[in-house]
């Protein structure tokens, strides 16, 4: 009976069961998001700077808008960026990391001092540069935040390539007469896995706060986007006014999506990880 | 199949001054077994390593029946037994994938090495040393194999075990005409096992 008990809230199935929920929430506040697209945008100046009730949960704003209408299409946006840096990000990390590892010693020092070059610039400044550089708007922003996320993970990959290649396991296995490619499949993806994931979800929560910030500082996504860094710099403006619900529930919704996405990854690397997997 | 090395030389990198294995000289021919002892350090296993293919000597070379063993495709015919078999099987793996991917496992070897069939079910590290080191054995000794490189491969088995494994590997030696090199720190042993012996130092 106890084993029974046990079994029931182990914490691996409570982990799983976290990682559904979360993901399901995540799915579900971006795709509330597109669907309120439309009341986001929509403005009515009979209900200006209406503070939350039953009617406007999160409140309205000078124009009238829905603030959750608003803070929710805000974070689909972020999300999608996010998904979107996430992808760019992974594939550049993959594909910089195994050809380091794979084309030779000369490759790796070039590829190893432009993964320093741009790690050693300041995330936020190159994300302003390159989203200037491409025109700003989500174009800009998703240029900016993919090409500058890369670095951290491509450098994991590299490092887990390396120590892979020479692994005992590996080499007897070519010795046997499995050919390369089986050899990646068979004993490399598996074992490069668990970080690769790990990196892939813990970018989320960068790529998100870096398009807000960026956006909040002017360099991102064009004012009438319903976006999180263009609500919170906005509100900005109202806060003296005594406009407190401007700021403060996009901004905790903000912080709740980002701490999801920390955790997530967090606890995917706890189920991951050889080391921790058993607890 | 013969396995000659010549002026056999190897560094390890920044490290030319001087060489771990220096114009080494060794010649292998079917069915004798050589016994190789040195303290150490002495690069023991890195010869081994050179001898299998694993790592490309800096001069000279390592020719099997007059061809470079680095070339051989496929399986290769020299096979190397490792002296940590937990190092050589990779952990997320049942113990049957890595054999099916070594081309399977004879009956005759599975019988000869007391390997009981549930092991296959079992990933590496739910099997203690001595009895992967039996599984890495039986791996190595498929068909084609010709020429066995032993490095200190029973150095962490009880006397018994060591026994029958030494007998085994005696019988399949003259059955199959195979050439072995056998790398111990036991005088004993390789007395007991080698028709030749040669000192690394």
């Amino acid at each position: 009976m106890k084993n029974m008990t046990q079994t029931e809230t182990n914490q691996r199935r409570r982990t799983v069961f976290f990682l559904i929920v979360a993901v399901m929430i995540l799915a579900a506040v971006t795709a509330a998001g597109i669907l309120t697209e439309g009341c986001a945008v929509e403005t009515d100046f009979s209900r200006r700077n209406l503070s939350p009730s039953l009617q406007h949960l999160f409140g309205t704003d000078w124009m009238g808008r829905d603030m959750l209408a608003r803070t929710l299409s805000g974070l689909s946006l972020s999300i999608r960026i996010g998904i979107l840096t996430a992808a760019v990000s992974a594939a550049a990390a993959l594909l910089l990391g195994t050809a380091s590892v794979v084309l030779g010693r000369k490759a790796d020092a070039v590829i190893s001092w432009c993964i320093d070059l741009v790690m050693g610039i300041p995330h936020i400044l190159l994300v302003m540069l390159i989203s200037l550089a491409c025109g700003r708007g989500f174009t800009g922003v998703v240029a900016g935040v993919a090409l500058s996320h890369w670095p951290s993970l491509a450098r994991v990959i590299r490092g887990e390539l390396i120590q892979l290649r020479q692994a005992p396991y590996i080499l007897v296995a070519e010795r046997m007469g499995v050919s390369k490619l089986q050899n990646v499949r068979r004993h490399m993806l598996p074992h490069l896995l668990p970080q690769f994931l790990t990196g892939l979800i813990l970018l989320f929560p960068h790529a998100i706060l870096h398009e807000s910030s960026v956006t909040f500082l002017g360099f991102g996504l064009s004012s009438e986007q319903p976006a999180i860094g263009v609500i919170l710099s906005e509100s900005m403006q109202y806060l003296t006014t005594g406009k407190w619900w401007l700021a403060l529930f996009p901004g905790l919704a903000l912080v709740l999506v980002v701490a999801l996405f920390a955790l997530l990854g967090e606890r995917v690397r706890r189920l991951l990880d050889p080391s921790s997997a058993h607890e | 199949m013969i396995l000659e090395a010549h002026n056999l030389t190897f560094y390890y990198r920044n490290r030319k001054k001087n060489p771990i294995i220096d114009s080494f000289e060794l010649t292998i021919p079917p069915g004798e077994r050589v016994g190789l002892k040195g303290p150490s350090g002495r690069g023991k296993t890195t010869l081994c390593r050179l001898l299998a293919g694993y790592e490309r000597p800096k001069q000279g070379q390592v020719l099997l029946d007059g061809k470079p063993v680095g070339e051989y495709r496929g399986a290769c015919p020299v096979q190397m037994v490792w002296q940590h078999p937990e190092t050589v099987v990779d952990p997320l793996l049942k113990l049957k994938e890595t054999m099916a991917e070594a081309g399977g496992i004879d009956k005759r070897l599975v019988e000869k090495l007391h390997i009981e069939r549930e092991w296959m079910e079992r990933y590496p590290s739910e099997l203690s040393g001595g009895e992967l080191q039996r599984f890495c054995l039986a791996r190595a000794l498929r068909p084609e194999t010709k020429i066995l490189l032993c490095d200190e491969i029973t150095a962490m088995l009880d006397l018994v075990t060591q026994a029958q494994i030494w007998e085994f590997l005696l019988e399949e030696s003259r059955r199959r005409e195979m050439g072995m090199l056998v790398v111990s720190h036991s005088e004993a042993l390789l007395e007991k096992v080698c028709t030749r012996i040669i000192t690394l130092d």
